[in-house]
């Protein structure tokens, strides 16, 4: 298992990467690219833990990224009103996700198929609203947070490598705790009531408290993201629980490969890079097939992000981590 | 009173309005087993067009039709050249794939008529009143828009129930392979049902354009609408669309109209005008979560596969 496949090699190689960001950064002065690594490993762990229950659990919540706008609110909120504390705002946007997970989970597990996917997303939808409405708070417009958690003399979260750090290990954490989860007892019966609910039920699993149980994990475990999201944005509004946020979680984790632990953190690279890379490839082409400088095709990069997208559907099932795989067999 | 009628009468439009956009989904959904994101982007499309051939044309008419022909031949050729090959493949791949779709689709569009929106001007016969009791008035186009929308539905329930190629269509519904094994060339029928569904989505568009404007992104939360309907009517069924869309509609309308006034009796002036407008928004989604919990199948369960 651990043989020198040319996809441990391509994962091993992209985690020491995403180690030696901050290494590069500093040497080149080029902060942008830790901004923006920053905020790919934010998401990558909402894509690990929305990968837990749908690759691993076969439940596909179409309305993941309302977690990451519940703990945002949480730390936002409570910064609003004086509470800058880390160990206060922390655990209680962790519990407030751990508490959406319960009550949402609970109702959705009733239903199966699209009807589950469709009922995650109108539990998101509600919150969405809600976002909306705290006129208090924003409202549309969002909340802006003036000061990043406070973890005392501890950690100093404004400090943009240390900030980085954090999440890469937030990140690793999250990775080593779902792949215990995924190898554990529990895990097993997880994957046994993905491929047959009823007999895994005949045997004599409670599968609903098995699966509640680990939609809640994995829950609190975007709720982490969504509290380092908004601290790295500084800022919190609806727009973060807007449904084509859940789609591109769902999007990270099927283009990364839903197979492994590690697929969706590929995704997350994958996909937000090309996001930030693709203008400029265009009008890198541009300029060298017209001969002149296209500013104009810049904007239209999503008109080559959506074909290749579909491309990678119909022609690499199982994402880029199936397509490393297959590389391997030849 | 006479708020309270008109109010019921625009539920009952957007309602309609949305059944012309969830029978095409739920039909692909139903038929082909096809989760389509980039169904709203139709929507959108269908709208574009309707504006474009308007400004060449000058003529209201003559543009819708010219514009659901164009809207039909771009759903068929969307089914042929990509979403075919997606047919009998998991959900997600349905997802990831018409996702991209959507977002080529935004962009596409932008590309042609840029990022601005465009208007597509009411003709004047149509922007009128018209008094449906002695004295109370209504918009001359939000009627048409019931009545189209009413016959769209009537011919719709008779090609499927009364036609040759509906009874292919339910056929090809229940047993894919057996209707191949019989003969029928179910790719070319699939590739029928696909432009239908993207022209009735089209037409949607059109209809709603004058109303509000056209621009990029108009077909994504109508298109969640859509979703929320065919859902609480159980995929596949038409009947079921039917209903709970006008339901959806009117819920959406009257609650937007009158629920922070209802709020008030109970919340003091300041909480009822902070909660109304989110517990309205929110509203659709709480009658969906309530429904799928009491029957997770929807309304009404199309037969079982």
């Amino acid at each position: 298992m651990k043989a020198l496949t040319v996809r441990n090699i391509v994962v091993g190689a992209l985690l020491l990467f995403l180690a030696l960001v901050p290494v590069y950064s500093q040497m080149t002065g080029n902060l942008f690219l830790m901004t923006l690594f920053t905020r790919i490993v934010i998401l990558a762990i909402a894509a690990v833990s929305l990968n837990l229950i749908m690759g691993f659990g076969g439940m596909v919540s179409f309305g993941h990224a309302a977690y990451l706008g519940i703990a945002g609110y949480a730390v936002g909120i409570l910064a609003h009103e004086g509470v800058n504390s880390g160990f206060v705002q922390w655990p209680v946007a962790l519990l407030a996700c751990a508490l959406f997970a319960l009550v949402t989970g609970a109702l959705s597990l009733r239903t199966r198929g699209v009807y589950f996917i469709m009922i995650t997303l109108a539990f998101a939808q509600m919150i969405y609203y809600v976002g909306v409405s705290l006129d208090r708070y924003g409202a549309d417009d969002g909340l802006t947070i003036y000061r990043r958690s406070d973890f005392g003399g501890w950690i100093n979260l404004s400090n943009k490598t240390v900030f980085y750090y954090v999440c890469f290990g937030f990140l690793m954490l999250t990775c080593y705790l779902v792949w215990r989860i995924v190898n554990s007892r529990f895990g097993m019966v997880i994957r046994g009531a993905r491929s047959n609910l009823r007999r895994m039920r005949a045997i004599g699993f409670p599968c609903f408290r098995y699966q509640l149980t680990c939609f809640v994990i994995a829950g609190v475990l975007c709720g982490l993201s969504g509290i380092l999201l908004a601290n790295h944005t500084d800022f919190v509004s609806p727009a973060v629980m807007h449904w084509t946020r859940s789609g591109d979680l769902i999007v990270m984790a099927v283009l990364g490969g839903m197979g492994s632990v590690l697929g969706p953190v590929m995704g997350a690279v994958a996909l937000l890079v090309l996001e930030e890379w693709l203008p400029h490839a265009i009008s890198v082409v541009g300029q060298f097939v017209t001969g002149k400088p296209v500013v104009a095709a810049k904007e239209y990069w999503a008109l080559i992000l959506g074909p290749m997208l579909l491309l990678v559907v119909l022609f690499a099932r199982g994402g880029i981590d199936g397509l490393l795989e297959k590389i391997r067999r030849g | 009173m006479l708020l309270f009628i008109e109010q019921t009468l625009n539920g009952l439009q957007f309602g309609l309005l949305l059944f012309l956009l969830a029978a095409g989904l739920t039909l692909v959904f139903g038929i082909m087993d096809l989760v389509n994101l980039a169904h709203g982007s139709l929507y959108m499309i269908g709208a574009y067009f309707a504006a474009t051939f308007a400004a060449l044309t000058g003529s209201f008419v003559f543009a819708v039709m010219l514009a659901l022909v164009a809207t039909l031949i771009v759903g068929m050729a969307v089914e042929v050249i990509a979403l075919r090959r997606l047919y009998g493949r998991d959900h997600l791949d349905h997802v990831l794939g018409t996702f991209g779709l959507l977002l080529f689709f935004n962009e596409f569009v932008r590309l042609v008529w840029g990022p601005a929106g465009l208007s597509l001007p009411l003709p004047s016969w149509l922007n009128t009143s018209f008094p449906i009791f002695p004295g109370v008035y209504y918009p001359t186009y939000r009627l048409m828009i019931i009545v189209v929308a009413l016959a769209v539905a009537a011919l719709l329930y008779l090609v499927v129930m009364r036609t040759r190629v509906g009874m292919l269509i339910r056929a090809g519904a229940s047993n894919r392979e057996m209707i191949g094994a019989l003969g029928i060339n179910i790719k070319l029928l699939y590739t029928f049902v696909f432009g239908l569904g993207a022209a009735l989505a089209g037409l949607a568009g059109m209809m709603q354009a004058p109303i509000l404007t056209v621009q990029i992104g108009m077909g994504e939360n109508i298109l969640i609408l859509a979703f929320v309907v065919i859902i609480i009517g159980g995929i596949g069924s038409i009947r079921g669309a039917f209903v709970a869309s006008i339901l959806v509609g009117l819920i959406d309308t009257v609650g937007r109209a009158f629920l922070p006034d209802v709020l008030k009796l109970f919340l003091s002036n300041a909480a009822a005008s902070t909660a109304g407008p989110a517990l309205s928004s929110m509203l659709i989604y709480l009658v969906m979560a309530v429904i799928l919990v009491w029957r997770p199948e929807g309304l009404f369960p199309a037969a079982s596969k």
